[in-house]
């Protein structure tokens, strides 16, 4: 792992203990809890997407595999919390498997409607098999996990629980990247016939990178099961998993911190939005909550037409850019600041 | 009746009801072919086409009493130019355009249209009349709409103007010459920008014909876009994308197989049918059934 992902890494890990030290209202904790599981989700996704250059719209349906498989053998079989997670860990893998290895032979605009139609089936499969799933009333009951002896009771508890989770999460994601499959990955998004001619198995790469992005899907599933104690379809259906796509592509597709950055912005979109709506009625506009999904669609079109790195790189560059002035030197453009650095994604290895 | 004739009953009435959502989905997959054959986009935000055109149909007749020719024509002009809009807005101003950033920019316009589509039209899904009798016509014990017949007589004048265009005119035989090679045709003086914009302009078109004939029998809300949209890529896909009489042919055995996988084995999974069709076409034979694999080598998938 590099310096600047190190210090990024712990600069995280303080902010996570310092949290709730700052935040103690439980509906606050709670959003940053949601933004922690999209965020395991889209770490997943991004390196499927920004490393390996394979699109996914249908990463909601192994969140959903994560989430039903925990849900029903912990509520209706009475299994262990972690147990449960384990097996629906390696239900999640066998579809990745089953899917990806036929999927990922497809390119572009087929792989992504293959995996969009993927999601579909799972969704209408959620709702109609009433008696694994519930149908569309879903699973009640689902109880939290206990950690050490102790369950995980209070938000706060919770929230340290699941962001351990992302940072562990982080951590391996950046191994990976600076591994030989993460190189053997960036290779191939270059050009798949010259990583081939390279003696880089390219379809084997990326089956990996897709089985392991829905192994982080299914975690971030199973948390949220455990966390809400209900599961029913509606959270599932497709705009969850183009939601993810949205997520990765607005904060960078090209990089760890990119993808974590969109998730927290916009997880915490709708809690902002409800929130700037009492100002926005004092100029007489009506901001009701259904207006989020045209919110949603707006930012992510203007990122792609004028910010297509995401906003990350941008941040990145700003925070450079305030770093060089108080350094009172000349700022080195295009070293390791502005989008430039994250077309080039993160670096090489040493 | 006896029990052969009412099984061979039952199995006419699915075929009639297949053949109504087939024509939708034929239609919804020439509108794919055309934005496909002009630039290599897949527009994911076709569905929103059609659901744009149901739901202005709805307002144009249910609340201002408009006659029906008429808000027929004004709600494929309305749409026609949110399509021309979207290109002009969003794919044409991209310089550098990668599949994965078009692919997200298509899917941005289709959460916005959909946003936009429940801001003014609501939650609830919309009533409208059918064009004729709203009384199912008896055929030798099953019955069959009027509105079907619409669906399918409007399905047939749709394929017969498509042909024309494409062949008989000067800007059609222009369109497919871009579609054939668009270096080439820019040679031969061909303002290809233009087609680019022409193609989106009948896509969306086609789209809000294909939702306003079939409003009146599935009643159109803001969600539905996704799954026509998807289906009818299914139907493009089994049809060979790109090849418009494919999809004709395609989308109304979708909607056949559809219509009787959800009368023989389960209602429930009605929708998953025409996916896990598409998923098996997209796996096994991506250049469609009517493709030839001669074209399947030089494509890329």
């Amino acid at each position: 792992m590099k310096g600047k992902n190190s210090a990024g890494l712990i600069a995280l890990i303080l902010a996570v203990i310092l949290l709730p030290y700052i935040i103690t209202n439980d509906y606050y904790l709670g959003a940053l809890i949601f933004a922690g599981l999209n965020s395991l989700a889209c770490i997943g996704l991004c390196m499927l997407m920004g490393y390996a250059g394979q699109i996914s719209i249908g990463h909601g349906a192994f969140v959903a595999i994560g989430a039903y498989g925990s849900g029903i053998l912990t509520a209706s079989f009475a299994w262990s919390p972690w147990l449960a997670m384990f097996c629906s860990l390696i239900m999640a893998v066998v579809v990745a498997i089953v899917l990806g290895i036929p999927a990922l032979r497809l390119k572009g605009h087929y792989l992504a409607m293959a995996t969009l139609g993927f999601a579909s089936i799972v969704h209408v499969v959620s709702v109609a098999a009433v008696d694994l799933t519930g149908g569309p009333s879903g699973i009640v009951n689902i109880p939290r996990p206990k950690l050490f002896g102790y369950l995980l009771q209070t938000d706060t508890q919770y929230f340290y629980f699941v962001w351990a989770v992302v940072i562990i999460g982080i951590y391996c994601a950046f191994n990976l990247i600076d591994s030989r499959v993460g190189r053997g990955l960036r290779a191939l998004h270059g050009s798949e016939d010259a990583a081939a001619s390279l003696g880089i198995p390219v379809t084997w790469y990326k089956v990996q990178v897709f089985i392991l992005s829905a192994v982080y899907a299914s975690v971030s599933g199973s948390l949220y099961a455990y966390y809400v104690n209900y599961i029913d379809p509606g959270p599932f259906d497709i705009s969850y998993s183009v939601l993810l796509v949205t997520m990765v592509a607005v904060g960078g597709l090209h990089n760890i911190w990119g993808a974590l950055t969109g998730a927290i912005v916009l997880s915490l979109l709708p809690e902002f939005l409800s929130f700037v709506s009492d100002y926005l009625r004092f100029f007489g506009i009506e901001y009701q909550q259904d207006y989020d999904t045209l919110v949603y669609g707006l930012i992510l079109l203007f990122i792609m037409l004028f910010l297509p790195e995401g906003i990350f790189p941008s941040l990145r560059g700003a925070v450079a850019g305030i770093i060089a002035l108080f350094k009172k030197t000349p700022r080195m453009s295009g070293q390791n600041s502005g989008p430039i650095a994250g077309r080039r994604f993160s670096g090489h290895d040493k | 009746m006896n029990p052969a004739e009412a099984n061979l009953v039952d199995l006419v009435q699915f075929f009639f009801m297949g053949i109504q959502r087939g024509c939708i989905y034929a239609m919804v997959a020439m509108g794919f072919n055309m934005i496909y054959n002009a630039t290599g986009i897949i527009n994911f935000a076709q569905g929103e086409f059609v659901v744009l055109g149901g739901l202005m149909m709805v307002s144009l007749t249910m609340a201002l009493h408009l006659p029906i020719v008429l808000a027929f024509i004004l709600t494929v002009l309305f749409v026609v130019v949110v399509g021309v809009l979207m290109e002009r807005l969003t794919i044409n101003p991209v310089k550098q355009p990668t599949v994965l950033r078009l692919i997200i920019i298509t899917i941005a316009v289709s959460i916005i249209t959909k946003g936009a589509a429940m801001m003014f039209w609501g939650k609830g899904s919309h009533y409208m009349n059918h064009f004729s009798s709203a009384e199912p016509l008896d055929f030798h014990g099953a019955t069959i709409l009027p509105q079907t017949l619409w669906i399918m007589g409007i399905l047939l004048l749709v394929v017969a103007a498509y042909v024309f265009f494409f062949n008989f005119t000067m800007t059609g035989k222009c369109m497919r010459a871009c579609s054939i090679n668009r270096d080439a045709a820019r040679l031969a003086g061909i303002d290809d920008r233009k087609m680019v914009m022409l193609s989106f302009a009948l896509s969306a078109g086609i789209g809000a014909v294909a939702g306003i004939i079939i409003t009146p029998v599935i009643q159109m809300d803001y969600t539905r876009g996704a799954m026509l949209g998807l289906k009818g890529f299914g139907a493009a896909v089994l049809g060979g994308l790109g090849n418009s009489t494919g999809a004709v042919a395609a989308g109304v055995l979708l909607g056949v197989l559809e219509a009787l996988g959800a009368g023989y084995i389960s209602s429930h999974y009605m929708d998953a049918i025409a996916l896990v069709i598409l998923l098996f076409v997209l796996f096994i034979r991506p250049s469609g059934i009517f493709g030839s694999s001669e074209a399947m080598r030089l494509k890329e998938f």
